[in-house]
């Protein structure tokens, strides 16, 4: 045996304590010292007490402020009293010990984000609204007022989507004008005509590839503006909303139908008629992906793939829905009717309103920035509100009037801007304070280079969520499934109609002249009549509270005519 | 009027050049993270599949004995070596790394009952049918040397296994009773016997290392103490026990491989019932040995399957099988606690990973990380259904599936029989018995 090759690992010499053991006993050495210099303490008595001694300031530690900690917090907890066995109770508070620390360590890391975010504050006597566009611009450095900039195209009214990094813009007019560019270096990606009408435009996952919906069906466009796909199950679509950690591509049409396009593997989910018209107004939910729809009788209702039912009717306004919008942390959802009543719910509890405004004008838009401030558009003005979902505001922000009707406005992410098109164009305006300052590179990187990207693009393939977790809440999946007493009472009632199971009869093999087919088919149906019998008396066992439940009819009394009738 | 609005320069935000590394910046304000639960349900899911994806625990073989392996031992400071006895008399050792047989010599006459290293590493002891006890140095022969014991001794009675003390040069070896032995003396330094026939199996405990454990053929594990005249006691079940490990972490802990398909792991201070049961094998079970960490055993049975238990946890965690691995003899858990090492009937030595999906090699510390991270959530989600089902799952041959039908069925009909009888019986006649009291008959002082 060759001695150089061999690796020596001598265990009897290592392992002469087990380690959970050794570590014990240094903890136990430690306190012990610690006690040793107490008693050494306790014997310098006088000295303590002549000697002056301040408080030890810098010893007590920093405690955070509890919005902060409020903010990364993920909830209250398991209450712990209701767990019986001790070791259970140990596990679930270590558990919950270990969230609790994660939070913080979280709400920490604050110090440590780089950039501020935006502001504009006026001066005693003066108030922001009044600053337009141009004092803004005048008043920024360089790079950021060319962030401002407006672009006159002639091709109808247009809409326009960013990316989710808030890199790209792809803007789309009605008479077919398509275009992707990079706004931030104002580099073209394609420009084209698409010689059909255009309804609305919709960045996918990445910057490469867009959806157009266009008069008949929807097409989907790489960045060079090759037609890529074109998908003829979405007929006649209207508007659309894509769902990035989803990988669906959700879209309604102006016959009620409202589908979802799994565009990773190229599937249609779900498709089905709403039965409630035609839709104009979609949005989503960018906290749990339902799709929420503004109909002409004042009612939202919440979508999801799975159900032909919508998940929530939210009767909102008397008069037909306008626009809808939901914040990117799924708080607030601020709708507005024809009735020029605008509206923020508190969309978690599906309460509210928590704010309620009457407007000059009817607003036809709607826009939620990442820093909650709302953009309001009507006709050819564009007000921007900045803590409207908490306070009853008074003044806008910023106001800005175009010359041209709007037609939509996104707020970009990551960036103070909103980008508005009109009838005649696109402008991009400067709204200080809306975006959130500190990217999260490995959530959305608007730095990100090619490989990044593909890198990107792979891990959140991996991770895509499938439509089946679409709910109201989306932390369900993390919690424990406990059946509703309502889930139960309807389970055992289902038992009522339920068919007996059906028996497989095997005769034996019995001798040549006993008992011949008759005998055989009688065995069988008296065997089967018997375990139906069985059957059904062991459903009426488990089944007695059910039948508790339904009222007795009385046998009528000639004084019953007195009694107050029914209502039917 | 004071304005400000984000500007991010390109320069803090991108490499300088492109060797650097990317930039990272890090936000975790929840509103940038959407769908927390929802994602992290997933990623567990991913995890769980890539382990079935990766799992595929078996290494290799080692082949060139002539007959059934009946004993292997490990080498105590040493990865790489394995020495190996078969039932023709024949003693192997084997380099693991290379998988090459390095040395081969006919040992006894008759079957290699056992075979054990001393502590130092430098010798190895073996028994066989032939009643003798030889010592060999663990180092090759020179060429031209033969190979030759460097010690022999005439045993008067029966051996059938040998265990060594885990510091001292102390052996015992068991047969028709159990003898204590000491590596420089030619005669037993003490003998004990409690009237029965044949004691098939014999280990000495890693931490106490006075006591030791021995298997009799009267169904009993019975516990010796090196400083006692006397044995202290033993625990008569109702099947008997192939094979005794006691846990190398607590001492007072030991396993017992049954013949009843089942492993006991037992308390030395209370041995009235076992206080596990450990469940799974579909055949008597042969050979048991522990992790070196102690909270895990690896099995080996006649149904031709290794499992893997945990060492608190009833059911198995992991079983490995072959189309050509008939019954195991022997499973030995090496010492770096990442390798199986099993001998079986049809002459081969297989080399097993412990964690069928492991990655063997250097991790870096990316690499590390994720795994530890994917490990976490799987702990987390490890209750929810789909992921429950996958990590679950075994592909098991037709006859060990076969068996578990049949094994289930066998025992509802029991159960269903004992329920009727304790309906149709004086309420308190027919008692709830707990598994655990089920296999042990009693315990003897």
């Amino acid at each position: 045996m060759k001695a150089s090759t061999v690796i020596e690992f001598d265990v009897t010499n290592i392992k002469t304590k087990p380690w959970g053991r050794r570590q014990e006993d240094q903890r136990k050495q430690k306190f012990r010292k610690g006690k040793v210099q107490k008693k050494k303490i306790i014997k310098n008595k006088k000295q303590i007490y002549n000697t002056n001694k301040p408080k030890d300031v810098t010893k007590k530690r920093y405690e955070m402020p509890k919005e902060t900690l409020d903010k990364y917090s993920r909830g209250e907890g398991v209450n712990i009293s209701k767990v019986h066995t001790k070791i259970h109770r140990k596990k679930i508070e270590k558990k919950e010990d270990n969230i609790k620390f994660a939070a913080e360590l979280s709400a920490k890391t604050e110090v440590l984000l780089t950039e501020d975010s935006g502001y504009l504050e006026a001066d005693v006597g003066e108030t922001t609204t009044q600053f337009t566009q141009k004092t803004i611009k005048d008043s920024v450095d360089i790079t950021s007022a060319a962030k401002q900039f407006e672009l006159k195209l002639e091709f109808g009214p247009y809409r326009s989507r960013y990316t989710r990094n808030g890199r790209h813009l792809v803007i789309g007019g009605k008479k077919g004008h398509v275009a992707a560019f990079d706004w931030i270096t104002k580099r073209l990606h394609c420009e084209i005509n698409v010689m059909e009408s255009v309804h609305d435009v919709s960045f996918l996952h990445v910057e490469t590839m867009f959806a157009v919906a266009q008069k008949d069906w929807v097409y989907i466009y790489d960045n060079q503006g090759i037609e890529l796909h074109c998908v003829k199950k979405l007929n006649k679509v209207s508007r659309m909303e894509f769902l990035p950690y989803h990988f669906l591509l959700s879209t309604c049409s102006e016959e009620g139908y409202l589908s979802w396009l799994d565009v990773s593997i190229g599937q249609l989910i779900s498709q089905y008629n709403t039965n409630l018209g035609r839709l104009s107004v979609l949005t989503q939910n960018p906290w749990n992906a339902c799709l929420c729809l503004g109909h002409a009788k004042g009612v939202v209702s919440m979508w999801s793939p799975n159900t032909r039912e919508p998940l929530a009717k939210m009767l909102c306004h008397k008069a037909p829905i306008m626009a809808v919008d939901v914040d990117s942390t799924g708080m607030y959802m601020s709708t507005s009717a024809s009735n020029r009543e605008l509206k923020i719910w508190d969309v978690r509890k599906l309460e509210g309103p928590v704010q309620e405004y009457k407007l000059i004008n009817s607003a036809t838009n709607l826009a939620f920035s990442q820093s909650k401030m709302l953009a309001v558009g009507f006709g050819n003005i564009v007000e921007v509100y900045k803590d409207c979902c908490t306070s009853a505001e008074k003044r806008p922000y910023l106001r800005h009037r175009f010359n041209n009707p709007i037609s939509n406005f996104n707020f970009c992410p990551f960036e103070d801007v909103l980008g508005v098109s009109t009838a005649k164009g696109f402008t991009s305006l400067l709204v200080p304070g809306s975006g959130e300052p500190n990217i999260d590179t490995l959530e959305v990187n608007p730095f990100q280079s090619k490989s990044q990207r593909r890198e990107a693009e792979v891990k959140a393939l991996l991770d895509k969520v499938q439509p089946d977790l679409i709910t109201l809440d989306p932390t369900i999946i993390a919690e424990v499934d406990v059946p509703s007493l309502r889930d139960k009472v309807e389970a055992k009632k289902k038992l009522l109609y339920l068919k007996p199971p059906k028996m497989s009869y095997a005769p034996r093999n019995k001798a040549k002249g006993k008992g011949g087919s008759v005998q055989l088919a009688k065995n069988k149906k008296i065997i089967q009549e018997q375990a139906k019998k069985e059957f059904i008396q062991a459903t009426k066992n488990i089944l007695p509270e059910v039948q508790k439940n339904k009222v007795k009819s009385k046998p009528y009394n000639v004084l019953d005519r007195f009694l107050p009738k029914n209502k039917k | 009027m004071k304005v400000k609005v984000i500007t991010r320069s390109p320069d803090e935000y991108l490499r300088e050049t492109k060797h650097d590394i990317h930039k990272v910046f890090r936000n975790y304000d929840p509103a940038l993270h959407p769908f927390e639960a929802a994602r992290e349900y997933t990623r567990a899911l991913n995890a769980v599949k890539l382990d079935k994806v990766f799992a595929k625990p078996f290494l290799g073989s080692l082949d060139g004995h002539r007959d059934s392996v009946s004993c292997i031992a490990k080498h105590p400071k040493r990865l790489s070596t394995v020495v190996s006895g078969a039932f023709d008399g024949e003693i192997r050792v084997w380099d693991i790394p290379q998988r090459t047989c390095v040395r081969e010599f006919v040992a006894h006459n008759g079957i290699v009952r056992g075979v054990v290293y001393v502590p130092s590493g430098n010798s190895f002891i073996s028994v066989g049918d032939d009643k003798t006890i030889k010592t060999w140095n663990a180092l090759i022969p020179q060429f031209g040397e033969d190979e030759e014991p460097v010690n022999t001794i005439l045993s008067k009675s029966v051996l059938t296994g040998i265990s060594h003390h885990r510091q001292s040069n102390i052996f015992a070896t068991c047969g028709e009773i159990v003898q204590l032995w000491e590596e420089s003396r030619n005669e037993a330094i003490r003998s004990y016997e409690w009237g029965v026939d044949t004691l098939h199996d014999i280990a000495f405990n890693m931490i106490e290392t006075n006591t030791f454990a021995a298997c009799a053929s009267d169904r009993s594990i019975i516990l010796y103490d090196m400083r006692d005249n006397g044995p202290l006691r033993k625990v008569i079940m109702k099947l008997r026990s192939n094979k005794v490990a006691w846990n190398p972490m607590e001492a007072f802990t030991f396993t017992c491989a049954n013949e009843d398909y089942n492993l006991y792991t037992f308390d030395t201070r209370n041995l009235k019932s076992p206080v596990n049961v450990h469940m799974d094998h579909v055949g008597a079970v042969t050979y048991v040995d522990y992790a070196p960490t102690g909270k895990e055993f690896v099995s080996g049975s006649y149904d031709k399957t290794i499992r893997i238990f945990e060492a608190d946890h009833g059911h198995s965690r992991e079983i490995y099988h072959t189309k050509r691995m008939q019954r195991l003899t022997n499973v030995q858990w090496t010492l770096d606690n990442k390798f199986i090492i099993s001998g079986s009937d049809e002459m081969n030595i297989r080399i097993w990973k412990a964690r069928a999906s492991e990655k063997l090699g250097p991790l870096r510390p990316r690499e590390r990380a994720a795994l530890r991270y994917s490990e976490a959530l799987k702990e987390k989600f490890a209750s929810h259904p789909q992921v429950k089902r996958i990590s679950r799952h075994r592909h098991v041959p037709k006859h060990v599936y076969n068996a578990q039908s049949e094994l289930r069925t066998i025992k509802t009909k029991e159960k269903r029989r004992e329920n009727n009888r304790r309906i149709h019986s004086k309420p308190g006649e027919v008692p709830y018995v707990p598994e655990r009291e089920k296999h042990v008959i009693k315990e003897v002082q």
